[in-house]
């Protein structure tokens, strides 16, 4: 059992929990996720620890409601509880001071980027950020990514707010300066990791994105979560979610995604026989 | 005396030769695929006294060295034809404190029936009926178990797994007085018998209230720790622990490493099997997780993982499952009995194919597996034939779902994250075979994990000789 201590509306689908995990927040470190069960009918579902204050004991994640399990989690509101919290899990990020690393994150993948970019900032690199979503309301955790990043840059889609474009133009921009860029880490929507990728190769960039695939155990036990790296299978549970991003196959990625769009849809309006061949 | 014995037999055995092994009945094969309720119904109190009766008591019961715990078979039953069922129930639970789990899923024709005299000229006695008879009977017939009484030692050990080696090391030492907490990765405990093993051959609640026997000795159960990131081996050596005990079992599924392995529909059983049992996906969306549900689905292997997967396959709905199998019917590792479940449940059987290639269509789906034929060769070191290729035999089936049921590697994470922990070239724990001491100084281990997939009764019988030599290490600190 894990108690939400407080909850705070980001966007209009998105929400911060701060949740009561003594021991993750002990142990976690930057670049690891935490598995949830919101209630004995609920499935188990990978969301990142954001961020976490040992003293108080107390982990926080970002949620953003995209189907039944997500929406069902930021229903509830702080003084109730969530049943299972198992973690951190995944392999923590490399930290180290590389000199320039610039962090992409697209909508809900901010949530990601930021405690490595605060990590990285922390080892003493110099960090610019690159934020973006489809519009101004969408665009989360500003400040948080102004205290640690030395530049930030917002895009939206729709111009409602910074730069109007996309995050690679950003990126572009931020690569035709002179400076060297030791890394780029790109967190959100595969199509986004994978555009992120494609400009960075040109440049020969070394790239790390985190994976998002669809998880049940998180502990190496069920393969559900295997991806195609380097033209090796990897279990993202364990061996990432980060992985060289030059290397992933973004296109598989995507429709292991989709493999239960179909059942969800119907899930949600509690259709009764719904799932033959699905 | 001896000569005195033998007649005795000869004359038990005609008596007992008159009384047919009692069959227990069972949900008939129509109606059962379309639940997921338990297949056999147990014996009736008459049917298990009549069984029981079979028993010829013999002076030295070869049964008995058939069983890995060494249950006192020939003590129980006799209990079982005076109707002290509860008694004969606790007879076993000196030695075996999961009866009513083994009296299910134990591999008995290999194990105890195998080698029980009765067998050699006629059936022999049913003693893993027998032994779920009397488990069942205690549980439904009496609220609490009775907790024995115990002085505690005031030492504390940390057990890592909470499947059948993890569940037995815990209750041995408990009953000893020692303070003992099982650390369990996922959110429910039980291993394999949680996860792995449906529902219509081994009900949850049975699981659950033998958990539930386990707390009563005042075991403390922590869900949710996956150790070697909650907390490492030596986070538990050098807190409150006085030893640590290794029983994660082997949980990294294998997969074929073919082209196309990635399509969407294709699973690995632990994955199929978990979102069926743990996640209880047979009953989306009342619970939210999902699994492919009906068309074709077909299933690579040949064991019981096998077996469990393409019956759970039937009862989500599938029009026509398959089971693909390398060697021939004979060399099947699957028990005699879930075999011919299988069959009766109208999935078919092809012999002497293996899979070489998935085909998926443009929305990254599954819609054919390419197989080859093979032959088989010489005996190999498993004492099989060797299957062999035959060339140029390949042919597409078309499928919507496919299960990758060949066997499991031990998952390394806790390998990983404790230093001077010695293990095979398997990556499985090595451990001395009569303690189960690891390499590292307080630290054992039992199960799969060191065994490879094994059975219930042997991650059980790793867990017994585990408990006697942590009890005996550290009562000698
Ligand atoms: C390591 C890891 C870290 C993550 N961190 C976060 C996080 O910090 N914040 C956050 O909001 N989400 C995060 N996610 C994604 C989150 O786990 C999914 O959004 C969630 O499982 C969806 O569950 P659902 O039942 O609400 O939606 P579903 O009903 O399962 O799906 C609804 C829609 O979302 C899509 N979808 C399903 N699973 C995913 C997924 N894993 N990623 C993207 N789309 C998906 C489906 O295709 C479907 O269209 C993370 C995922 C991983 C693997
Ligand atoms: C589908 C299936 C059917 C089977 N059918 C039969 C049968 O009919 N008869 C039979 O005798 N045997 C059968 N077996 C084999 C039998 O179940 C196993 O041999 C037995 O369960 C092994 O017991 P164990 O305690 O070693 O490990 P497991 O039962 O595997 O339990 C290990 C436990 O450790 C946990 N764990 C793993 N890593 C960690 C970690 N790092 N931290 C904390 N916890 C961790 C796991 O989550 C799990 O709960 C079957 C196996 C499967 C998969
Ligand atoms: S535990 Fe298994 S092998 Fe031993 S007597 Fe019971 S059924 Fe037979
Ligand atoms: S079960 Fe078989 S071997 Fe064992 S005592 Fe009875 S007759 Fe003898
Ligand atoms: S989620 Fe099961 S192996 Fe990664």
């Amino acid at each position: 059992m894990s108690k939400i201590v407080s909850k705070k509306q980001l966007s209009e689908d998105v929400y911060r929990l701060d949740l009561e995990a003594p021991k993750i927040a002990l142990k976690r470190k930057p670049g690891q996720f935490v598995i949830l069960r919101l209630d004995e009918l609920s499935e188990r579902i990978p969301l990142t620890i954001v961020d976490s204050d040992s003293d108080k004991g107390i982990i926080t994640i970002i949620v953003q409601a995209v189907g039944e399990t997500t929406r069902k989690i930021v229903s509830k509101n702080a003084g109730e509880e969530i049943l299972d919290v198992a973690g951190p899990l995944g392999s923590p990020t490399l930290i180290e001071k590389k000199g320039i690393v610039v962090v992409v994150g697209g909508g809900v993948g901010t949530a990601v980027v930021y405690p490595v970019a605060k990590a990285f900032k922390e080892a003493g690199n110099n960090v610019i950020s690159v934020i973006g979503a489809r519009n101004k309301e969408l665009i989360i955790l500003e400040d948080e990514m102004e205290t640690i990043s030395d530049k930030v840059y917002i895009t939206t889609d729709d111009g409602s707010y910074g730069a109007k474009g996309f995050v690679t133009d950003a990126l572009k921009n931020i690569i035709a300066g002179k400076d060297t860029i030791a890394e780029v880490l790109a967190v959100g929507p595969v199509p986004m990791m994978k555009a992120v990728c494609e400009v960075t190769k040109k440049f020969n960039i070394k790239t790390m994105v985190s994976l998002n695939p669809i998880m049940v155990d998180g502990t190496g036990m069920c393969g559900a979560c295997r991806v195609t790296v380097g033209g090796k299978t990897k279990f993202t549970c364990v061996d990432g979610p980060e992985f060289d991003g030059h290397k992933v196959d973004f296109d598989e990625l995507s429709r292991r995604l989709k493999s239960y769009s179909k059942m969800e849809k119907y899930g949600e309006e509690k259709q009764e026989g719904c799932c033959k061949g699905f | 005396m001896v000569r005195r014995n033998r007649k005795v037999v000869v004359k038990d055995f005609k008596v007992a030769e008159k009384i047919p092994r009692q069959k227990m009945s069972e949900q008939k094969p129509h109606e059962r695929i379309k639940n997921f309720l338990e297949v056999p119904f147990g014996y009736t109190e008459e049917q298990a006294v009549k069984e029981a009766s079979r028993c010829i008591q013999c002076k030295n019961p070869l049964c008995v060295q058939g069983c890995p715990v060494r249950v006192q078979i020939p003590e129980f039953i006799k209990l079982v034809t005076e109707r002290k069922f509860i008694e004969a129930a606790r007879k076993i639970k000196e030695t075996n404190s999961l009866p009513a789990v083994c009296g299910r899923v134990c591999p008995q024709e290999d194990q105890c029936e195998k080698v029980c005299i009765l067998g050699k000229k006629g059936d022999p006695v049913a003693i893993g009926t027998l032994e779920r008879f009397v488990a069942d009977y205690e549980r439904e017939h009496i609220e609490v178990q009775n907790v024995p009484e115990v002085k505690e030692t005031g030492k504390s050990v940390a057990v890592v797994g909470s499947g059948p080696a993890g569940l037995t090391v815990a209750g041995d030492l408990a009953k000893i007085g020692y303070n003992v907490t099982i650390f369990e990765a996922l959110h429910k405990p039980g291993g394999v018998l949680v996860y792995g093993i449906p529902e219509f051959r081994l009900p949850k609640d049975i699981v659950s209230s033998e958990i539930k026997y386990v707390e009563s000795l005042g075991v403390k159960l922590a869900t949710n720790a996956v150790i070697g990131k909650t907390d490492t081996i030596d986070d538990l050596l050098n807190g409150n622990f006085n030893a640590v005990f290794i029983g994660t079992g082997a949980g990294a599924p294998k997969f074929m490493n073919l082209p196309g392995e990635n399509c969407v529909g294709i699973y690995s059983a632990n994955e199929y099997l978990t979102r069926a049992n743990l996640m209880k996906a047979y009953k989306f969306p009342e619970y939210g997780t999902p699994i492919a549900r009906g068309g074709t689905v077909a299933v690579v292997g040949g064991g019981n993982v096998a077996m469990d997967s393409a019956r759970t396959a039937v009862r989500l709905g599938a029009d026509k499952v398959i089971i693909l199998y390398r060697r021939s019917k004979e060399e099947m590792p699957a028990r005699i009995e879930e075999i011919h479940h299988a069959e009766q449940e109208g999935i078919e059987f092809h012999f002497l194919v293996n899979p070489v290639r998935f085909i998926c269509g443009d929305s990254g789906k599954v819609k054919e597996v390419e197989c080859i034929k093979m032959k088989l060769g010489e005996l190999d070191d498993s004492g099989r034939r060797r299957p062999m290729i035959i060339e140029n035999s390949e042919f597409r089936v078309k499928i919507d779902t496919f299960i990758i049921a060949i066997g499991n590697d031990p998952n390394p994470l806790i390998q990983k994250t404790t230093p001077g922990l010695k293990v095979n070239k398997w990556g499985n724990i090595v451990t001395s075979s009569d303690t189960g001491k690891t390499s590292r100084e307080r630290v054992f281990a039992g199960g799969d994990i060191v065994t490879g997939s094994a059975t219930v009764i042997e991650a059980m019988g790793a867990g017994k000789i585990a408990a006697a030599s942590i009890h005996e290490y550290l009562s000698n600190l």
